[in-house]
Order: structure tokens, then C-alpha cells, then sequence
């Protein structure tokens, strides 16, 4: 048994703790140990990539417990990626928010670790109750992070956000039950094999489970209509957390792969048409509702519902072409969503009086650096290449096949235009429609000096955050490379099942 | 026994998503707490309805009641219980801050920008 599989789960664990026990009142070494364990989480996912690229699933057996009785952690090119993306994506974010916004509460820091922790373990767990416990863990820690900051506008919406998750555990816990009670089992590989003995009497009852637990997923994944929740939640909750959340709705999109087009195969087939119908109306509804939007957060936050849909469409088809063309868009949609919750952010923090409303006013000062990281995170965003969201569009466009394509392909291609056009509506509204406001505003007062907050700290993590959809469509073809191997070991069902309940038998 | 139980889960449901879907804080968390008494009794019989049997292996038992249920019903109480004193306070604070209790999201056109610098906080 490898020992840093289990790393991603303990490391942020130990220090949240040590965060919240010897640090509570020191923000500056906080922020250092922070950033730190990140940076070593980083390097163990990296790591943890290099491992699994050898193609082999490798169980953790938590006690040393043989498979279908203890818990269990398994690591694949799925997880693994997908470990290496938190791991990115909250050392970026970690380093954004002590720039300033972890000063407005308190323990940011740990509740930050704690949230990594969540996910690290959703990605890796081999058991759908750990899953549970884990999307727990994710989600309490969240409950914090989405009130970091207070104010009575973001304590209504945290309350909407804490009932629909609560309803959501509700769901999970009955469907969860459903499937013990029918299978005897939640370990997800002795699943793979009891789901297919399932007698007929069952079956129902089995089905019922599968469809509940796909509805707890996609309200995870924000796919409509499960979606409401996330503008609300996403627009109030504070840019960093906002950025971090973007990883959140992939833990949805991730579990669907993991437990239905895996665990359960063939008897969630009949739950692949819903998933595609529903990611269409996802795309149309964020497109939309991206258009209608009056603020730069909303906006944000309505492309992340439009991404979700491009995603679970490539997920829906359940077929390892589409899946490869999924995991490479999920890659680039994580990053490019939390891109553009900093930036709004960066902007916000910059048109006094304004924030990131939707309005004409002057200029963010320092707009031509902020124009440019916006224009090139739109541009991402909305596929257009040269970055990474062409090429994932481009993959997923070409992995369709089937009745459905011609209908993928318009909801595809149309809604990407509506996202393109709200993109530059915005951003010709802040940065260019704004320089003759300025003009006119100069003429008739004096202007006023306002103080500008440094763009320094900020700049780093834009800047790597706008890197990364650079260097995936730079290094488009190692990395399809990687997805493509991913998608095969992940349409290798058998493998995985060996792999686990294998293991059991040589420990003892 | 089985009907009983099963309308007992039923009942609890019922009135969890009624009472979840009503305007006010506090019947929705009302809610909330039935639907997971609800679900504590649904994973409890999802090992079976079994009388006077022993869970943990014993010299003198003929047959046992699975273990497992217990053992899901255990966690997810106390997730829930954690779960209803967290929304309860997140309600408090949001209607001692805003005067208002309402569920209704606050409205996402009419928010005033903010106007939070956090640059300007900084010791």
C-alpha cells in the first residue's frame, strides 16, 4: 500500500487543526502555514498524477481493513487529476485571499483547509457512504466559507444555501439506503458486481435509488433545475470562496461518473437521456440567464451554470470519447470559472461607488492590466481559441455522435454565441463605453484622487489562473494524451473491480 | 410492524416537505428536522425489521440483525443534529440583521454594490 494516498485527506486535516488551535489569533503566520500545506498538497497531487499514470488503480485500505468491509480510498487517473486541480485551484485562491479578504472573519484559513479536505476525500473515497461523509465535510466547511465576511445579504442567502444542501443530504441518505437495502453493499466496486445480480423484484427499487442519487449529484452540479441555487449562493458569497466553489459543482459532475457510469453502468443507462436533456436546458438557462445578469458576480456565476451544462452533456453520453472530451473541459471550466470570480472581484475593488454592478461609469483604474486578464478569462470562458476552452468545446463537439448530435451541436454552438455576446457587452461597458463617461466627468470637476488599492498582490494569482487555460490548449495534446488514458481506465470497470477486491485477498 | 413503520416514514416526509416549503425560517427548519427523523428511520429498517436479535456476534444467538444500518443511522444523526443547530443560529443572525425572516432570496438586481475594499482594512 502507497501512504500518500491518504496525504490529500490528512495534510489539510492536520492543519486546519494546527490553524485553529495555535494560530487563531496570528493572520500573518496563518496565511504562511496555509499557503504552505498548499503548496505541499500541490506537489503530493502532482505526484500522485505522476503514480497513477502508470495505469494502475491503486486501493488504500484505511486500517488495513480488506475491501468490502472497511473503508476504503482508491486512486485512478480520475481522481488523481482531479486531486491535482483542487490542489491548484485552492493554492491560487488561498494566495488571492490573503491579499486581503480573509481579514473580514475569522478562520478563514482552517475552514479553507477543512473544505480542501472534503473534496481530496470525495475524489478518492471507494464507498458511497464515505461519500456521503465527505460531501458532509465539504459542504460544512463551505457553510462557513459561504458566510465569511457576514452582512445580512449574504446571511439570507447562506441560509438558502445551508436548507437546499441540507434537503440534498436528505435525499442522498434515503437513496443511499435504497441501494443497501437492496444490494447489502456501498462499497462501489462490490456494487459494480451486486447491482448486476439485482433480481428482478428489485430492480424498481434499485432504480429508484440510482434516479434519487443522480438528483443529488446534479444539484451538486447545479444542473437545471437544480441549478437556482448556485447565482444566489455564488453572487453573495465572497469572490475567493466564490472561486474555490468553482471546483464544488465538479465534486457533482465527478460523482455522476464515478457512481452511475461506473458503479452502476448499464442499469443507469436509462438515466443518460435525462442527464443530456437537462445539461442542454443548463446551457440554454445560463446563456440566458448570462445575458440578463446586471452584475459582473452574476455574470460569473451564470457562465459556471452554462459550463456545468457543457460538461454533464459530454458526461451524459457515457461513451470514453466523450468522457476524455468531458474530463479535459472539466480541467478548463474549474479554472476559467474561479478566473473570472477574482477578476470581477479585482474590478469591483476598483470603480468606487460601483462595484461590480453593470452600469456606466468610469473606469476601474488600472484598467488597461484588468481589461486585459478580463478579455483573455472571457475568452476562455466562452471557447473562443486560442485557450483551452476552444480545444474542450472542439473535443466534446467531436465525441458527439448518436441521434442526439444535431441537437448537441446547436445548443452548443448557439448558446456559446448568447455567452459570447453577454461577455462583450460586459466588458465593453466597464473598460471602453466607461473611457467617455471618464472623459466627460474630467471636464466638468476636477478629478478626485481616490486610493488605489495595489494591484500586486492580486496580480499573481490572475496571472496564474489565466496561465493555466494557456498552458492546457498550449499542451492540449499531452494532456488529451492523459484524458484519453483516464477515460480508458475509467470504461474498465472490471479492472477497477479486481483491482479493489483483489487487494482484500493478497492482505490477508 | 411493517406498516406501521412505513407509514411512520411516510408521515414524516409528508410533513418535512411541507413544512420546507413554506416562506418563514423557522418552519423550514422545522422541515428539515422531519425529514431527517424521516431518513434515520428509513436507514434503520434498510437492514430489515428484525425483533430481539443481537447486532454483534454472540455464543448464544441464532441469528443476527445487520449491524451496518446502525452504524449509518448513528453518523447521520449526528451530521443532522450539527446540520439543524447551524441553520437555526444562521437563521438568528439573518433575522436579527436584516429584521426579516422571509426564505426569499435577497433580490440579485436590487443589491446594493459593494462597496468593500479590502485594501483599505488592512492593519
Amino acid at each position: 500500500m502507497n501512504h500518500w494516498i491518504i496525504v490529500p485527506i490528512v495534510l489539510p486535516a492536520l492543519t486546519a487543526a494546527f490553524l485553529v488551535l495555535a494560530l487563531r489569533h496570528d493572520l500573518l503566520r496563518q496565511r504562511l502555514v496555509s499557503i504552505a500545506s498548499t503548496v505541499a498538497l500541490l506537489a503530493v497531487a502532482i505526484g500522485l498524477v505522476v503514480l497513477a499514470d502508470d495505469g494502475t488503480t491503486r486501493p488504500y485500505a484505511v486500517g488495513d481493513w480488506p475491501a468490502p468491509f472497511g473503508i476504503i480510498l482508491v486512486l485512478d487517473r480520475l481522481s488523481a487529476m482531479m486531486l491535482a486541480l483542487t490542489a491548484a485551484l485552492g493554492l491560487v485562491v488561498s494566495i488571492y485571499a490573503s491579499g486581503g479578504w480573509d481579514t473580514r472573519g475569522r478562520h478563514f484559513h482552517a475552514l479553507f483547509q477543512f473544505q480542501l479536505m472534503g473534496i481530496g476525500g470525495a475524489f478518492l473515497t471507494g464507498d458511497v457512504f464515505n461519500l456521503f461523509v465527505f460531501f458532509e465535510v465539504m459542504l460544512i466547511a463551505s457553510y462557513g466559507l459561504m458566510l465569511h465576511g457576514g452582512g445580512g445579504r449574504r446571511l439570507r442567502a447562506g441560509f438558502q444555501y445551508v436548507a437546499i444542501n441540507l434537503i440534498g443530504s436528505t435525499l442522498f441518505l434515503f437513496a443511499v439506503g435504497l441501494i443497501y437495502a437492496v444490494t447489502g453493499t456501498l462499497n462501489m466496486a462490490d456494487l459494480a458486481v451486486k447491482v448486476a445480480q439485482v433480481g428482478e423484484g428489485d430492480a424498481a427499487l434499485l432504480s429508484a435509488g440510482i434516479f434519487m442519487l443522480l438528483l443529488v449529484f446534479a444539484l451538486k452540479a447545479a444542473l437545471v433545475p437544480l441549478h437556482w441555487w448556485l447565482p444566489t449562493a455564488y453572487g453573495a458569497a465572497s469572490p475567493p470562496v466564490a472561486a474555490l466553489f468553482a471546483i464544488m459543482t465538479k465534486v457533482g459532475a465527478y460523482a455522476i461518473i464515478r457512481v452511475h457510469y461506473m458503479m452502476f453502468g448499464d442499469a443507469a443507462a436509462a438515466a443518460a437521456p435525462w442527464i443530456v436533456g437537462a445539461a442542454l436546458v443548463s446551457m440554454a438557462i445560463g446563456a440566458l440567464g448570462a445575458l440578463a445578469t446586471r452584475r459582473l458576480g452574476d455574470l460569473a456565476a451564470f457562465a459556471v451554470v452554462w459550463s456545468m451544462g457543457s460538461l454533464l452533456v459530454a458526461i451524459g453520453m457515457f461513451d470514453p470519447g466523450a468522457m476524455a472530451a468531458a474530463l479535459y473541459y472539466a480541467a478548463h471550466s474549474t479554472v476559467a470559472g474561479a478566473a473570472l470570480f477574482l477578476i470581477a472581484d479585482a474590478i469591483a475593488q476598483r470603480r468606487a461607488g460601483h462595484g461590480d454592478a453593470l452600469v456606466l461609469a468610469s473606469p476601474p483604474t488600472q484598467s488597461t492590466p484588468l481589461s486585459a486578464a478580463f478579455f483573455l478569462a472571457a475568452i476562455a470562458m466562452c471557447g473562443l481559441p486560442p485557450l483551452s476552452g476552444f480545444v474542450g468545446k472542439l473535443l466534446i463537439l467531436d465525441a458527439t455522435r448518436g441521434p442526439l448530435a444535431v441537437w448537441i451541436w446547436g445548443f452548443i454552438l448557439a448558446t456559446s454565441l448568447v455567452t459570447i455576446i453577454a461577455f462583450a457587452r460586459a466588458g465593453s461597458l466597464l473598460f471602453w463605453k466607461s473611457e467617455a463617461v471618464a472623459v466627460a466627468g474630467a471636464a466638468g470637476n476636477a478629478s478626485s484622487p481616490t486610493p488605489i488599492p495595489a494591484l500586486r498582490r492580486t496580480a499573481l494569482p490572475l496571472l496564474a489562473l489565466l496561465l493555466l487555460p494557456a498552458a492546457l490548449s498550449g499542451f492540449a495534446g499531452p494532456a488529451a494524451r492523459y484524458f484519453d488514458a483516464a477515460a480508458a481506465q475509467i470504461a474498465d470497470v472490471q479492472g477497477y473491480v479486481d483491482a479493489v477486491l483483489g487487494a482484500g485477498d493478497k492482505a490477508r | 410492524m411493517e406498516f406501521l413503520v412505513a407509514t411512520a416514514i411516510g408521515a414524516l416526509t409528508a410533513t418535512g416537505i411541507y413544512l420546507t416549503l413554506r416562506g418563514q425560517t423557522f418552519p423550514v427548519i422545522v422541515g428539515l428536522a422531519f425529514l431527517t427523523y424521516a431518513v434515520n428511520l428509513f436507514l434503520f429498517v434498510t437492514g430489515r425489521l428484525a425483533i430481539d436479535k443481537p447486532p454483534i456476534i454472540s455464543p448464544d444467538a441464532a441469528a443476527y440483525t445487520d449491524p451496518l444500518p446502525q452504524a449509518l443511522v448513528l453518523t447521520a444523526i449526528v451530521i443532522s443534529f450539527g446540520m439543524t443547530a447551524l441553520i437555526v443560529v444562521l437563521a438568528l443572525r439573518a433575522f436579527l440583521e436584516t429584521g426579516d425572516d422571509t426564505v426569499a432570496a435577497p433580490s440579485l438586481v436590487e443589491a446594493p454594490p459593494e462597496g468593500e475594499s479590502p485594501g483599505a482594512e488592512r492593519p
